[in-house]
Parts: C-alpha cells; structure tokens; sequence
C-alpha cells in the first residue's frame, strides 16, 4: 500500500518540477518495489537467495565443470569416457560438437549438408524481410513465392548437378521450419476467410461450413489429425497417387492451424464497433473493400497479442509429428540421445533442442510487442 | 402540388414505411416526402424511431413495407439500386465513426478512390478542399483519435461531403458532443445549408431548427405525428404529443 502511494506522489511532482533524487533511480525503485514492506523485502530476500543459489549451481554445471571436447577413442563407446567420469557434476557438451550436425540436419546426406543449412538461414532472412515494415508491399509475396522454389529447389536437388535427395532423408531443424512456416502461411490467410464466412449474414451456407469446420477441427487433438494424415488418409486415395508423409503432415498442421486463428480473427471483427461497418457501408464501400481497407486492418491489429501467442504454440506444435515419424527438430534430438556412444547426456541435448525452439519463439513473441507498440503510437499519438 | 408528380422535384420519399423488430412495431405508416434543396429536421423522444427513419434512407436498416425512393431510385433488394443511393447519400454519425487507422485525409480520400474511381492526387485536393471548409486543414496528417469530438466530427462531415453528395443525412450529429463543442459542428452544418444542399437531420437542436430548416418532422412511437415549418411547430404546437415533448426539451436547455 505505501508503495502504490509513494509511485503516485512520485508521478504527480515530475508533472512539475524535477522530484526528489530518492524518488527516482535504482535504488529508489528497489525500495519502492522489493522492500515496501517487512513481508516483501522478507520475499525478496528468500527469492534472491534461491535464485542465487540455482544459479551458481547451473554455472557450476553448465560452463566451471563442463566436460567441452573428448579426444577421439580407438573403441567408439570410449568415446564418452571423459564425460562419465563428471556425470551429475559438469555437463557434457562434447555431445554437442559430435551430434549437432544430426541434430540439425537428420539423415540428410552429409557431404551435401550445406543444402539444409543454407535453407535456415534462407528462412530467417525470409522472416527478418517480413518483418520489416518497409517491405509490406505486394513484393513481398513474390519474394515469398521465390524463396520457398529456392528452398524446395535446395531441399530436393536433382537438377543444375545437384544430387537428388528424397524427402525421407531431410530432416532436423529445416523440417520444423518448413512445418511451421508453410503451415502458418497458408493457415493465417485460410483462417481470415473462415473467420468472414462465420460472420456472413447474407451466405447461410458458406456460414455453416465454417462453423462446422472449425467446430469439428476444434474437437480433435493434433495428434489424431496427424494420425489420420499418416494412416488413414492413403487408405482412401486411389492406387499410385499417394502424396508423402510431410506433405499429408503439412496439411493437418495448417487444416488445425486455421481452425485455432480463425476463432482468433473472429474475435477481432466481434470487437469492432458497429459504426465502423456501418461508416462503410453508408459511404457505398463495397463488401470486399469495406472488409480489406476497413475491417480486416483493424481487426487483425487488435488481435496481435493472441496471433502471436497462436503462432508460437503452432511452433512448437510441429514438434507432434514426430508420433508419426517425421524427422524434426524433435525427432532428430531424440534419435541423437539414443546413440550407444552418447547414452544418458540426454539433458545436454534437451537443453540446446529447448535454447533453438526458445530463440525462435522469443523473437516472435519480441516482435509481435514492438508492432503492438508501432500500432498503438500510430492511432494515438 | 399534387402527391402524385412527386417525382421530378421530390429527393427523398417515404411511403407508408413500415418496420418491426420481431414483434416491436418500431415504424408506423412513416410518409415523407423532402424535396430537393429542403431542409428536414426530425425529431422526437428518444425510442420514437427517428434515427431508425433515416438510416431507412440508405438501407443501414432495412424496411419491411411501404415504399423508400431516393433521388428517383427505389430501394429495393436490387443491390445495384443500393449502391448508387448509397453513392448519392452521405452520411454523419452520432458517434462519428471515422476511421481510427486512417489519418484524417485518409478517411476522406478513401471513399472517393474506392468508390468513384478517382486519381488520388485528385482525391486529395478534394478532401483538402473539403477540409478547409470545415476550419481543420491543418490536422490532415493526424489521425482521428488525436482530435477533439468536434473536430472528429467536423471530420466526418468533410469525409460524407466528398462523395459529393446530393443528400446529407445527419443522426443526432451532436449529441456525443461536450456543450462546447456543438456549436463548431452546428455552424459547419449551418454553412452546408447556405449552400443548397438537401439535409434531414435528426437533432434535438431546436435553435439550428429555427435557424436552417424548412420543415419540421415531429415522431413519436413510430409514426410522424405532426409537421411543419419550424414557426407553427414550436410557437403552435397543435398536438398534446409535442407539447409535452417542446416543454420537456426547454426544460433540459
């Protein structure tokens, strides 16, 4: 309580003149926030013991008593002799630096490993272009177009001398890139019309297709889509057109994805006032151009917080196929650990598969916070 | 002046408008006729189905029986016969409705490249045209949120003018508004007047009435009850209805 007061005194005499140095500062906020009290400074001092010492004890771990390289070994499984000697003291990151390359890659051919590898950093500069709001012209979506071809091009080979590679062999962190960034571009467009077809008031039956679509994708888990994708689906297509397992997977991951945003879009056009239709349809906006230039911009702003959240999840989702044997990120980690020479450095491995699907996810969700902010001083300052 | 050639001179023409929702009989026999040029203003207590009325104009709310002719085009379910109405129809909202994440000439321009086709260059010159006779030239970079209530809807006024317009409706256009600001909005729509153009306005400013309008329509539950010139509807009230409606209206001023 004596904090709250002490913030509001402090705002009231910055409104006009300079406050009192012990108001502002570190030191100033550290009083205010973490020893207001008895109780809050007896907290802050119990949490900042327990996160000291967790701490310590993860360097400890992670960087003092990590085991970094092993020498090579005549006998393969001796390999990791130098690391089950620290076992529960430091880590042993040497599994790293002998696995990391299946990890990313999988079973991709290795001395064609490059292919893969230029692909991810293909897909980031494809997200950082995205990104930049300079480039939210039509362009963009030739860009798109020209560098999923290249990525297909890179992934598949065959042509230009390049060898051929079969999709059963690609895998590693190029596979979770291209589950979920095909699976969110298609899924996101997809969810937008489901989300207009539910509100449609002149259609009743494009409106019932899309409440049934998304009511009937909502009521299952992602694993029995992907299980159906996988088994069930070949069983009905006729003999000789079977489309592989990644693709049949891509179709599941964004049929789910779109039913999720969809409920999200339409929550944005819920939030709308109706004035706003209303101001376009009186100045004789046609539908489409009511819905692109008046409804859809705002709409989709007011929804970014839980997009992105969506996005993220959908992310991570993709980590799912591997319950249908497609080599992922996942997939490739958990392949990797059950390697004889490297048994129970499992943690090792988790940590970095955890770190990769962190920085992805923590760059979208720092994004989608500084288009939040972009948007917002646009409309009101 | 016969009702029957109505046609040629008439802008707007209702006739026997009926509406319910659900059950609710909200319009009753509703029939006007404004002529081009003429000045309407409706009003009437509120729940007496004047704002309902005029967005039957433009179809923001659709009529279920009588007949509704704009500009000699009949409302129908033909959307074609919709879209030209609602091209020569403009329209000022209560709560002004402008476009938030548009800048000021953006809202004006849009209609106008949409709609009408026109080159942007042009557009523009146009809503800065427009803008200038609503005093507010200066915050065409801005956006709406950053304005005042008046100036947002002395906006939305230059944004309805640039479809250019043969019929202005207004609801209620200064009833959202702090006292101080009703008055910049009233003499823009004063000055619109001055300029010939066919206006109804729903208001329960009875000084703009006594100063612009021909006519005044005076509802209550759902049916036009009495109207006139605004000199026998305000000094000779001839129906109970009104009476207590003017008495209660010069109260609350």
């Amino acid at each position: 309580m004596s904090g709250q007061t002490a913030t509001i005194i402090g705002t009231a005499s910055a409104a006009r003149e300079q406050p009192p140095a012990s108001l502002v500062g570190p030191w100033a906020w550290a009083r205010r926030n973490l020893f207001g009290s008895w109780w809050s400074s007896a907290v802050t001092i119990l949490l900042g013991y327990l996160i000291v010492r967790w701490a310590w004890g993860f360097i400890d771990w992670a960087v003092i008593n990590a085991v970094w390289s092993v020498p090579v070994a005549s006998n393969p499984l001796d390999t990791a002799a130098p690391c089950r000697q620290m076992a529960g003291v430091g880590a042993c990151w040497a599994v790293i630096g002998d696995k990391w390359r299946f990890i990313l890659f999988g079973r991709y051919p290795y001395d064609q490993q490059w292919r893969p590898a230029l692909c991810i950093l293909l897909f980031i500069a494809l997200y950082g272009v995205s990104a930049n709001r300079a480039f939210w012209r039509k362009e963009l979506l030739y860009i798109w177009v020209a560098t999923l071809a290249v990525i297909a091009f890179l992934m598949w080979g065959g042509v230009l001398g390049m060898d051929y590679v079969a999709q059963d062999q690609w895998g590693g962190l190029p596979i979770t890139l291209i589950l979920a960034t095909f699976g969110l571009a298609f899924a996101f467009p997809l969810a937008v019309v489901v989300a207009l077809g539910r509100r449609s008031t002149q259609l009743p039956a494009v409106k019932f297709l899309c409440v049934g679509y998304v009511e009937l994708i909502r009521g299952v888990p992602l694993i029995s889509l992907l299980f159906m994708a996988s088994v069930m689906f070949p069983l009905f297509m006729p003999e000789g057109l079977n489309p592989d397992k990644l693709l049949r997977a891509q179709i599941a991951i964004i049929l789910f994805a779109a039913a999720y945003l969809a409920e999200v879009v339409r929550g944005g056009l819920q939030s709308l006032p109706k004035g706003q239709y209303e101001a376009a349809d009186a100045l004789g906006l046609s539908y489409w151009q009511k819905t692109l230039k008046i409804i859809l911009p705002q709409a989709l702003r007011m929804v970014i917080p839980p997009l992105v959240n969506n996005f993220i999840s959908f992310f991570k989702d993709t980590s799912l196929v591997l319950i249908i044997g497609i080599f992922d990120l996942l997939t490739a980690g958990k392949v990797a650990m059950a390697d004889p020479t490297w048994t129970g450095f499992s943690t090792e491995i988790y940590l970095v598969l955890a770190a990769i699907y962190f920085v992805f996810c923590y760059a979208m969700s720092h994004y989608s916070r500084s288009l939040e902010r972009k948007f917002s001083r646009a409309r009101n300052r | 002046m016969s009702q029957t050639n109505e046609a040629p001179e008439a802008a707007i023409v209702l006739d026997r408008v009926n509406k319910w929702y659900g059950a609710m009989h909200v319009l009753r026999d509703v029939s006007i006729t404004i002529g081009k040029g003429e000045r309407v203003v409706v009003c009437g207590p509120s729940g007496s189905g004047k704002s309902t009325t005029i967005r039957c104009i433009n179809r923001l709310e659709e009529h279920q029986q009588g007949r509704i002719v704009v500009d000699g085009t009949e409302l129908t379910n033909d959307t074609r016969a919709l879209d030209t109405i609602r091209r020569e129809v403009g329209m000022v909202f209560q709560s002004f409705n402008l476009f938030p994440h548009l800048t000021i000439l953006e809202n004006c321009t849009l209609a106008p490249i949409q709609v009408r086709k026109m080159p942007k260059a042009e557009a523009e010159e146009l809503a800065m045209s427009y803008l200038r006779r609503v005093k507010i030239p200066e915050q065409a970079k801005k956006y709406p949120l950053q304005l005042s209530g008046g100036q947002q809807q002395r906006v939305a006024i230059a944004r309805a003018l640039c479809m250019k317009p043969k019929i202005m409706l207004f609801d209620e256009p200064t009833s959202a508004l702090d006292p101080e600001m009703i008055k910049e909005v009233l003499d823009t729509m004063v000055g619109l007047a001055e300029t010939g153009m066919t206006m109804v306005c729903v208001t329960h400013e009875m000084g703009f009435a006594r100063q612009v309008a021909n006519r005044v329509v005076f509802m209550d539950r759902g049916e036009v009850v009495e109207s006139g010139t605004p000199h026998e509807m305000f000094e000779n009230p001839q129906t109970e209805r009104l009476q207590t409606f003017l008495s209660q209206i010069l109260r609350g001023h």
